[in-house]
């Protein structure tokens, strides 16, 4: 690890005025202590904001829910209201990392951490991600792990996170505070960019601009909810693909379905033109293949990643299937419950 | 820089480097080589210890956040004749071969049986709201983040559930 000075935040200001070239906030740190042992990351200063107050708590906000940017990943998973209101939030969460990881990681570190794509965690190899103008090795190179869709010739990686699968069907903001204090709230649509011929700059936070709380909107009443993940191992390991889901019925039709998908997207992945084609149809196979299809209408595979098509169809028909109760739900799909 | 840690009961204070990890500091400077250092990326789960009571990896951590803070490491569980619970279960079953990873095992189970005594949901759990089943696929489930390379992985799952029946 290269040598950096340690700046404790007292305040939110604080953190913010430290920002700027070569720092870097740290909350949780397992996943930029990783990077900075590696030497993936290497800041000049580590601005220390676990201590800032007010940011650790979730509670009700307007319809919905705040949720401090402090808050650890296992104190989210194990929130009565989460729990009751918006499962899926906890079924991601419990997909994701270990208990000792979930433990210390945080719900703003969570959005923020980096691709574990094997070129980015190689310095010995082209990234440019990590290293800009570079190349990509990953042309010609292992594929597996590698996004389908969003992807450009300069980046491939996908994004790595299960909890902001569910932000994203879930239709999460996240809260953004200025150096000066002002706050904006934007969709992870907005937070995050798409590679292009930049891959290094992977979010819309300005300089000094720091994450301070994930925003969910009204519960849907009445919904099921379903995480689906499917991976190498059983436990502890990143998505090949996974889907999120939020069904409403009305009757035996589709009311609305609102579906985000990990492990093929350079960003937690939505496609709004697959829930519109959900809404208002009768569920069956041959529907959920439509949505399927449509999903990965501009995948665009490395050849090592092809099965990603066939896999994430599935995964996102078994999915369907729980939550609009073709098939008896399994431990992933939960009905949300009507209070707390 | 200076930080004060609470290891075991007993207060250190710490000369150090920023860098010095929270796993180092018990390592190097307080000689507490109970805990392991496997991997050092936290996907091995042998420095495992407890933060004011809840589990973490000490190896993605910097000691100079925790000033102030809690730490318990195997050291501070039990004496050699007055043994945890589960030190007891992992002795009872044979819970280990070569014994590198087992202080990570024995510190993750006792922060993972006080996450499933308050209801906390696993991957592997069919309903969120009710009590959580102390049952093999939970204790398989919740102890993921913790390898063994010789794999005693059965004996292990063995101890923890012996150690939940004595402490129900």
């Amino acid at each position: 690890m290269k040598s950096f000075d340690y700046i404790r935040a007292e305040s939110l200001s604080d953190a913010s005025k430290a920002m700027g070239d070569g720092a870097q906030l740290i909350a949780g740190g397992t996943n930029l202590l990783d990077l900075m042992k590696l030497q993936i990351m290497s800041p000049d200063r580590v601005i220390d904001i676990t201590r800032l107050p007010g940011l650790s708590d979730v509670a009700p906000y307007k319809d919905g829910v705040k949720i401090g940017a402090l808050v650890s990943n296992s104190d989210l998973a194990a929130d009565p209201k989460i729990k009751a209101l918006y499962p899926v939030l906890t079924r991601a969460i419990v997909a994701g990392a270990s208990g000792q990881i979930r433990n210390k990681a945080s719900t703003g570190g969570n959005l923020l951490q980096r691709t574990r794509c094997p070129y980015f965690y190689d310095t010995s190899m082209a990234c440019n991600k990590r290293a800009p103008g570079t190349g990509c090795s990953a042309h010609g190179g292992a594929g597996r792990m590698l996004a389908i869709l969003g992807t450009s010739d300069d980046c491939m990686a996908a994004h790595p996170s299960d909890m902001a699968v569910a932000l994203r069907a879930l239709e999460a903001h996240v809260e953004i505070t200025s150096a000066n204090g002002e706050t904006r709230e934007v969709g992870l649509d907005t937070l995050y960019r798409l590679p292009g011929d930049r891959p290094d700059l992977e979010t819309t936070l300005a300089e000094g601009e720091i994450i301070t709380a994930v925003i969910l909107p009204a519960p849907v009443k009445g919904s099921v909810q379903s995480y689906r993940k499917v991976r190498d191992r059983a436990s502890y390991a990143f998505a090949l693909v996974s889907v999120a889901a939020v069904v409403t019925m009305d009757g035996d039709k589709i009311d609305t379905a609102s579906l985000a998908f990990g492990g093929v997207g350079v960003r937690p992945w939505k496609d709004a033109q697959v829930d519109a084609l959900l809404h208002g149809q009768t569920p069956d196979q041959a529907l959920f293949a439509k949505a399927a299809d449509r999903l990965l209408a501009q995948a665009k595979p490395h050849p090592e990643a092809e099965f990603k098509r066939p896999l994430v169809k599935r995964a996102l028909i078994a999915a369907l299937r729980e939550a609009t109760g073709l098939a008896p739900a399994t431990a992933g799909t939960d009905k949300t419950r009507d209070a707390v | 820089m200076k930080t004060e840690l609470k290891v075991n009961g007993q207060l250190h204070t710490l000369d150090h480097d920023p860098r010095m990890t929270l796993l180092d500091a018990l390592r190097d400077d307080l000689h507490l080589t109970g805990t392991k250092k496997g991997c050092d990326h936290g996907q091995c789960g042998a420095c495992t210890v407890l933060l004011d009571g809840r589990r973490i990896n000490a190896c993605l951590t910097l000691a100079a956040m925790h000033d102030g803070c809690e730490i318990t490491t195997i050291e501070g569980l039990g004496e050699p004749e007055n043994l945890s619970a589960l030190q007891t279960a992992f002795v009872s079953k044979d819970g280990y071969q070569c014994g590198y990873c087992t202080p990570g095992q024995i510190m993750s189970a006792t922060g993972m049986m006080d996450e499933v005594r308050a209801g906390d949901p696993s991957h592997v759990s069919t309903d969120l709201s009710g009590d959580v089943p102390f049952d093999d696929a939970e204790i398989a489930e919740r102890m993921s983040g913790n390898l063994c390379r010789c794999s005693a992985y059965p004996f292990i799952r063995e101890a923890i559930a012996m150690a939940a029946e004595v402490k129900k």
